[in-house]
């Protein structure tokens, strides 16, 4: 089975890198979560209720929709705001991406771990710019805005498009698919990673392997 | 064929189906409320939240869109469709969106109707609350309030795209196969608005007192069909309570199978068929009939989105003539053969259509044309009153033509100090007197009319404005623009030149000190 693999890109300025990534993150969590599954007998189940809440950006003329769920957003804040911090430690050419992938674990048996399989990738590919003046800044409000427009109706034809998606799964297999941890709402086994690019258009981890590379070789 | 699916499959279908369209229906009002909606979430499923999702249902619009369904479904060539419109407190009226609901042939046999489909119609509602928070129309509904509202008016049948003016985009939502057709969701939505944005709406003075006109002798009509903070038709039940989705016995699937459809336990769904009330299956009225074309309008957004059918303007002269309500009432025929020939109610008022011939019955324009609020909404705290408060102090009252007794008293009409002929009476927003000659040095031919500019008064300054004007409409020529003098100074500008040089190369430094400091 491919992964199915989706990139975005969006260029924006340092303080609305937070905002510009949750929008987009919590648009693809909200179509890849569901209500909580509760198994019964006979193998069926029935499955909570999904609330969604409105955010404001405050750096963007923009407002999108996602789960109400606390937790997710705390994650997800989480991790946008690492992604940010290392951004903007990376030098004034600030180029890097985020990744949400989601995955299907595979058990494998001891000692082998399980393995994770994805099927679908959203990769956000960010070019941080820097303005001077406030009427560029009050420009770039609602060209962001205008852009994230853009980007989220990507994502819903994306999402619509009714490919692939992991069986539903049985109560033993329900971690295998779904991601239960959370009290109110199961989205689909995902993970956040990033990669930040410095102005050389090297990789920091590319760089960091050479430097050890050519360490260990001395 | 319907003999492929089985009578359950069948009468679940047509149950998802039709509550899909009543959430589509809320989803997209609720997002044009001008408020930030929050439901929350539930682990345990409670039987009543179709799709799995927290969707609150406003029990007046579910009244509404049953009353559009009128007992049917979306199917081939009969589509659900929700128009919103913006008004402006003059009245004028624009159409911003129109979401289908639409059934094509395309069918998808294999499909598992309480299982995939229903999942599917899930994923198409979280589309449809993240598309409906992304076109221009969002950010207008959560500015509206004073100077305009947003309404909605839903309709079944045939989809009229032609009052959202030329170059509309469309956005498609999504589309879910069934076995008995491909259902799509999808916006069309007027683009000139992008470019006013809604700065035009934030910046722009007060819309109320600068036509004055408009307002002379016809206070905002406060019987007009927008009601505030609640939801009313007139003529029917006032007061009563509408039934909400709970009350139906109609409940939502909420249990899934792992295992193969065969074995799906028993689902509580119980199909009602809705006993819905009036309406025929096209109800396709135009909410609100448009505005003049009036080129001084300060919305002039509105105008661009009319043009597509507008009968010729009435030509406007000046603006300080008569407050006339024709001027108001330009009937945009967006579809005519829509158009009941029953004469309007007294509700309609002057605000809308004058041409006699066509008109809207009054109660299903009363219907139609709300303003959508809930009671806690736009005019929450500033009551629909208000908003004729303004036509009692706008700005130029002393100079409406209506307020005859006024004139005698306007210094304005009878200048103490003017030396001038006294002209007829003028107690008009822009002068018919405005003289005096466009053309500069001919006045001489013309009667001395006075000129009586608006903001000056004679018994403050002896020269008034009028006069200064006058006066100094025929300025002499620049030196510098004459030929002659033109021509010899370049002669003297060329012999100067190598003096001007050497002066400027001693000074050499300075210039680059300067230089430097802007850096």
């Amino acid at each position: 089975m491919n992964c199915r693999s989706e990139v975005l890109e969006v260029s924006v300025e340092g303080r609305q890198i937070e905002e510009a990534m949750l929008a987009v993150l919590h648009t693809v969590l909200l179509h890849r979560s569901t209500g909580k599954f509760h198994y019964k007998k006979e193998g069926t189940y029935s499955i909570g209720t999904v609330g969604t809440q409105d955010v404001d950006c405050d750096f963007i003329d923009f407002t999108y929709a996602r789960v109400s769920s606390e937790e997710l957003d705390r994650a997800l804040r989480k991790a946008v705001g690492e992604f940010k911090d290392a951004l903007r430690n990376s030098g004034s050419d600030g180029i890097g991406q985020i990744s949400l992938e989601f995955y299907q674990k595979k058990k494998s048996r001891w000692p082998f771990s399980d393995e994770c399989i994805p099927w679908e990738v959203w990769t956000i590919k960010v070019n941080v710019v820097n303005l001077v003046s406030e009427q560029e800044r009050q420009i770039c409000r609602e060209k962001v805005g205008e852009k994230l427009c853009e980007k989220l109706i990507n994502i819903v034809e994306v999402m619509n498009r009714h490919e692939y998606l992991p069986k539903m799964p049985t109560q033993s297999e329900v971690d295998n698919v779904f991601d239960t941890s959370l009290k109110d709402v199961q989205p689909y086994l995902y993970k956040i990673s990033y990669q930040i690019t410095d102005s050389l258009g090297s990789s920091v981890t590319t760089t960091m392997r050479r430097l050890i590379k050519d360490t260990l070789a001395l | 064929m319907d003999t492929d699916l089985s009578s359950q499959d069948r009468k679940d279908l047509d149950k998802f189906i039709k509550f899909f369209a009543l959430k589509t229906v809320q989803v997209i009002v609720q997002a044009r409320l001008g408020e930030k909606i929050c439901t929350r979430s539930s682990s345990s499923p409670t039987g009543s939240d179709w799709f799995n999702l927290a969707i609150k249902d406003i029990p007046e619009v579910t009244h509404e869109a049953k009353k559009a369904l009128a007992g049917q479904l979306p199917a081939v060539g009969r589509s659900m469709c929700v128009e919103i419109s913006l008004k402006t407190s003059e009245g004028d009226s624009m159409e911003l969106e129109i979401w289908c609901l639409e059934m094509n042939e395309k069918c998808d046999k294999e499909i598992k109707v309480s299982y995939t489909v229903y999942n599917r119609l899930s994923l198409l509602l979280k589309s449809l609350l993240a598309i409906t928070r992304v076109t221009p129309a969002y950010r207008l509904s959560r500015k509206q309030g004073h100077e305009y509202v947003i309404l909605y008016r839903i309709y079944f049948g045939e989809v009229q795209l032609s009052g959202l003016g030329e170059g509309f985009q469309t956005v498609r939502v999504g589309t879910v196969g069934t076995p008995l057709g491909t259902i799509t969701l999808s916006c069309a939505y007027r683009i000139n608005l992008a470019f006013m944005s809604t700065r035009q709406f934030e910046r722009t003075p007060p819309i109320m007192g600068i036509i004055i006109d408009h307002f002379v002798d016809r206070p905002y009509p406060s019987s007009s069909p927008m009601h505030p903070c609640n939801y009313r038709t007139t003529g029917e039940d006032n007061g009563a309570t509408y039934p909400s989705v709970e009350d139906s016995q109609e409940v939502c699937t909420t249990s899934f199978s792992t295992s193969p459809p065969s074995q799906l336990s028993s689902s509580r769904l119980s199909y009602q068929p809705a006993a819905l009330g009036v309406g025929s299956a096209d109800m396709g009225y135009p909410v609100i009939f448009a505005g003049g074309l009036n080129a001084a309008h300060p919305h002039q957004l509105i105008v661009p989105g009319k043009e597509g059918g507008i009968p010729p303007v009435l030509s406007q002269p000046a603006h300080g003539t008569q407050a006339d309500h024709e001027r108001m009432a330009m009937c945009t025929p967006l579809d005519g053969a829509l158009y009941s020939a029953a004469t309007p109610s007294s509700s309609e008022d002057t605000e809308t259509v004058s041409n006699s011939s066509e008109g809207k019955s009054g109660s299903p324009h009363d219907l139609l044309e709300t303003i959508f609020v809930r009671k806690v909404g736009a005019f929450v705290n500033k009551p629909i009153n208000q908003v004729t408060m303004a036509s009692l102090d706008i700005p130029f009252a002393m100079f409406a033509p209506k307020n005859v007794e006024l004139e005698d008293n306007d210094p304005m009409v009878n200048p103490p100090d003017s030396p001038d002929v006294e002209s007829p009476l003028q107690g008009s927003l822009h002068s018919e007197g405005s003289s005096g000659s466009s053309t500069g040095n001919t006045h001489d031919d013309f009667v001395m009319v006075d000129f009586k500019p608006a903001f000056s008064k004679d018994d403050i300054l002896p020269m008034d404005l009028g006069t200064f004007y006058r006066e100094f409409q025929n300025p002499p020529q620049l030196s510098s623009l004459s030929i002659d003098i033109g021509a010899q100074s370049m002669a003297e500008d060329l012999d100067s030149l190598p003096e001007k040089l050497a002066v400027h190369e001693k000074n050499v430094r300075e210039f680059d000190a300067f230089v430097e400091t802007l850096q």
